[in-house]
């Protein structure tokens, strides 16, 4: 198949970026859409120009990397996939396709199509974990968890950190993300004792990186790759009224 | 068994502490040099590589007070590649009451590697696991459950028990989010500094220790050098060398291959893993393969017709698998392999897939596929509990192929997984260049010829969580803390050839893609030195090797430049490095005149003559050991491109388990 491609070229953070037309020929609907991608690059390269960058590196979705912005939708239309997940099967001959960066002020564009994501490894570090020192841990089946808690814990943990809630949002808001990894972790009985602590440092540390608030729009749950429900939004809220109160009272 | 050879060698010296056994880690662990906290602050720690062996070494050694800096070339340490892992994580908890035991798994390594590895260090494996489950769970990683809140427990490969703990299709991914979130801590701690988007180029050798290393920032292009009182790699498999296989597009051999450059030896590179259960191949443009968890082996039956006349018919779509009756089909590992079936280990079912495929009994297009079948699991069990077993493996075969597993089987074929060669390691996880220690797959020492399923996420965490810890000290009690400053001259000196190195990539301004040439070179080494290896091929391969090495440098083409994000760069560096590193691979492949694990030699195979054959032990054309010539580690040092490597062997004594023909009949 042939495609033509309008994608975002931005030679360095400081640059001013465009769209340029490229067309993507003899395309096979086998191939995924980074495979595409692959095949515009190597004939770019040996054109002597300069391939499009872009991040990627499983390809096969659990990652986390790859980040394209594919028709307005970050991860592409398709429900439930990574761009990297996503196959040439699902366009037709003759179709323009539009490809941009994951796009939001807290993920600064580095070249082209790659932007800096390490705003959500602050947000991690800023109490997203359980704080266990290795060798202190007691026998795996002493605390028993209800089924049910630990299937609730795995759905918000199946998070692959991409960001594409943060690129779907108009407000770049990143509660998706802190959402989750507060369900998971404090759905869990270990979880427990830095239940506050974490939910205080996590949202601050997000409102510190620039994200925006959330208006309860859900174009984040809709492009979730990993399909976790916005429901995590309001335990999260939940949860950090709670901490506040506790930490005002303290 | 001699020892006449290791000690003419004399070089490797493995460390393995005396003593029964079951005693070596607990007699070790009692009578190892420890650090005390305040002077632990002191020592300097490099970690390359953030996955599970890399960042659980990270975060623990910053728990235990040590400076630590960890590097890695994605974005963020998350992403590490041990995230893809699907299956599961053994250990030894017998949980299931099914008789397992720390002894059990030990053997079933052991076997499993083809007796190729080394008891001490399997043992310890086997000991440690147990600790493994419990840290992950107090970490927060969903395991499954059963409905009582008890971990649940899967079988897999190679194994007649339950070992296997999962998180869905997604044990891997939460294991290392498990593990990244502890080194997050430690970074917000102060105790681990992260270098992301910074691959390392070299190691820095002061008076024959490793004390530093030089890295590359990938987003500004520069070059710095960082020094250390030891440095730990953790940088992963070589299984990219093949072009094709299921590791991410990053994976690389780069930061292990310069360091036999600084005179680490690479030990049994020619032991690579091909995973029978991966989406078969489609076209030219592929950039990678996707492997689907053995765990589908439980439940799924490998097939392909009995008859060629079928096998054409559904590669040409004239008929479709229910088209062929059951007496029809060729359940082929059920058949050869009775007691284990489908769960036969990963090199024998996909040796097997090959000689159906070889035979012209292939199903998918290109005649390079087989049957994965569901459809006796859906009736005996429901739809319901295969979706809740494998839904989220069903739904990604269903992307990449457009075909639905619920209602076809898939088609499944061997691609590269795992590689089991590594650095060489002593049992202090160690190299033969003092200072530098070696975790996680980038190792040899666990997994012999062959690795089981679900042991990688298992040796990774055993790696960084346990074994390290303890056995950093045995090195660093005996060094003087900052001994090495990056004012040291080597610094300088490698930062210049790593710098030279970077120009003379950029000079070559050729007209062929980095792209190009590393799937020449992968196709070759797949053809030559993949599923099966003939002494002509790998001859042919060195001499193949040598000339796409003098294509590559004259004829390469890298735009822009290194002052910056350049991908083209970062590709190129690493395709050099498996040029050369493709030729240590044959070299070894070439040296090993037996068939075992993953090394199979088409000259060294059971045939009817063999006894084992006549009296129904084993079949014909299953891998056939030499264990009195070959029962060695072969450890490479590096003598420069286009050299022959020089042979070094560690003999491995088998004290506790007898060597025995592998049978899984």
């Amino acid at each position: 198949m042939n495609l033509t491609l309008k994608v975002w070229r931005q030679a360095g953070p400081e640059s001013e970026g465009s769209m340029q037309t490229i067309e993507a020929e003899g395309i096979s609907e086998d191939a995924s859409f980074l495979e595409m991608l692959d095949v515009v690059n190597e004939r770019i390269v040996e054109e002597g120009g300069d391939p499009i960058h872009f991040d990627h590196d499983c390809r096969e979705g659990i990652c986390g990397a790859c980040s394209l912005t594919i028709n307005g939708v970050p991860h592409s239309k398709q429900q439930g996939i990574t761009t990297c997940q996503l196959h040439m099967r699902k366009f037709r001959d003759g179709d323009t396709i539009w490809i941009e960066p994951f796009r939001a002020r807290a993920f600064p564009v580095m070249k082209d199509l790659m932007v800096d994501r390490s705003s959500f490894d602050r947000i991690i570090a800023a109490g997203g974990y359980i704080d266990v020192r290795t060798g202190s841990a007691v026998d795996a089946n002493s605390v028993p968890i209800p089924k049910e808690d630990a299937d609730s814990a795995f759905d918000s943990a199946a998070c692959i950190g991409c960001g594409a809630c943060v690129a779907a949002c108009k407000n770049a808001s990143a509660m998706l993300f802190v959402g989750a990894k507060a369900s998971h972790l404090n759905k869990l009985p270990q979880g427990q004792v830095q239940k506050d602590e974490r939910v205080l440092g996590m949202v601050r540390q997000m409102d510190a990186e620039g994200f925006g608030n959330c208006t309860n729009q859900y174009e984040c749950e809709a492009v979730c790759p990993k399909e976790i429900s916005a429901d995590v939004i309001g335990k999260l809220n939940r949860d950090y009224v709670a901490a506040t109160v506790k930490e005002a009272v303290k | 068994m001699s020892n006449s050879q290791s000690a003419e060698n004399g070089t490797l010296d493995s460390a393995i502490p005396a003593g029964p056994l079951p005693e070596k880690w607990t007699k070790f662990k009692s009578k190892a040099p420890l650090i005390n906290p305040a002077n632990k602050r002191k020592y300097k720690v490099i970690v390359v590589g953030s996955g599970l062996a890399g960042g659980s070494a990270a975060a623990t050694l910053s728990e235990l007070g040590y400076q630590v800096k960890c590097f890695c070339y994605q974005d963020s340490p998350r992403r590490a590649h041990s995230i893809a892992a699907q299956g599961g994580i053994n250990a030894a908890k017998n949980y299931q009451n099914d008789g397992d035991s720390v002894w059990r798994l030990f053997y079933d390594t052991i076997k499993g590697g083809d007796f190729r590895s080394r008891e001490a260090n399997v043992h310890r494996l086997a000991e440690v696991s147990t600790n493994i489950i419990d840290q992950c769970v107090a970490q927060g990683v969903p395991f499954a459950r059963e409905y009582g809140g008890l971990l649940d427990n899967r079988s897999f490969g190679g194994a007649q028990v339950s070992r296997t703990f999962y998180a869905r299709g997604q044990t891997g991914q939460q294991l290392l989010i498990g593990c990244y979130q502890a080194l997050e801590k430690e970074i917000a701690k102060g105790g681990v500094e992260m270098f992301t988007r910074t691959e390392m180029q070299d190691v820095v050798v002061v008076d024959g220790h490793a004390k530093g290393i030089v890295v590359r920032d990938l987003v500004t292009g520069e070059i710095s050098s960082h020094a250390a009182d030891c440095v730990i790699l953790a940088t992963g498999g070589y299984g990219n060398v093949f072009f094709l296989s299921t590791n991410a597009m990053g994976c690389n051999v780069m930061a292990a291959f310069q360091a036999t450059k600084r005179g680490a030896y690479f030990a049994n590179p020619c032991y690579t893993q091909i995973h029978p259960t991966c989406i078969p191949v489609s076209g030219d443009y592929q950039s990678k393969l996707t492997l689907m968890s053995e765990s589908l082996r439980n439940d799924g039956r490998i097939w392909v017709p009995k008859s060629k006349e079928d096998a054409a018919a559904i590669r040409e779509g004239r008929k479709t698998a229910a088209d062929v009756a059951e007496d029809d089909r060729d359940y082929y590992l059920e058949r050869k392999y009775p007691s284990f079936g489908n769960l036969a280990p990963r090199d024998i079912a996909s040796r097997s897939a090959k000689e159906a495929c070889d035979d012209g009994r292939g199903v998918a297009k290109t005649g390079l596929g087989v049957f994965l079948d569901f459809r006796d699991a859906i009736n005996r069990l429901g739809e319901d509990t295969i979706r809740a077993r494998y839904g989220n493996l069903f739904q990604m075969y269903e992307k990449i192929t457009g075909d639905d597993p619920y209602s076809v089987p898939m088609k499944i074929y061997p691609a590269v997984h795992y590689t089991m060669g590594g650095l060489w390691v002593d049992y202090n996880l160690m190299s033969n260049l003092k200072g530098l220690h070696v975790l996680g797959e980038a190792n040899f020492s666990d997994h012999g010829a062959n690795r089981l399923g679900a042991s990688a996420l298992m040796q990774g965490l055993a790696d960084g969580y346990f074994v390290i810890p303890s056995t950093l000290p045995v090195y660093l009690a005996k060094e003087t803390p900052g001994k090495v400053t990056q004012d040291s001259p080597e610094f300088a000196e490698a930062e210049k050839a790593v710098k030279d190195r970077i120009d003379k990539l950029m000079s070559v301004k050729g007209t062929k893609s980095v792209d190009s040439f590393h799937r020449e070179l992968g196709l070759l080494v797949w053809d030559k030195c993949g599923m099966s290896r003939t002494k002509e091929g790998l001859e042919e391969a060195l001499k193949r090797i040598d000339e796409i090495r003098k294509d590559f440098w004259e004829n390469v083409r890298i735009p822009g430049s290194a002052d910056g994000i350049n991908m083209e760069l970062e590709k190129a560096a690493r395709v050099a490095d498996f040029i050369d590193f493709a030729e240590v691979m044959c070299y070894d492949a070439l040296d090993r005149e037996e068939s075992c694990g993953g090394h199979f030699r088409e000259e060294y195979q059971f045939t009817e003559a063999d006894e084992e054959v006549q009296s129904g032990f084993t079949n014909p054309g299953e891998a056939k050991r030499r264990d009195r010539e070959y029962c060695y580690v072969a450890a490479w040092e590096n003598n420069g491109p286009g050299v022959a490597p020089t042979l070094h062997k560690e003999h491995l004594e088998f004290e506790n388990v007898e060597l025995a023909v592998r049978s899984y009949k």
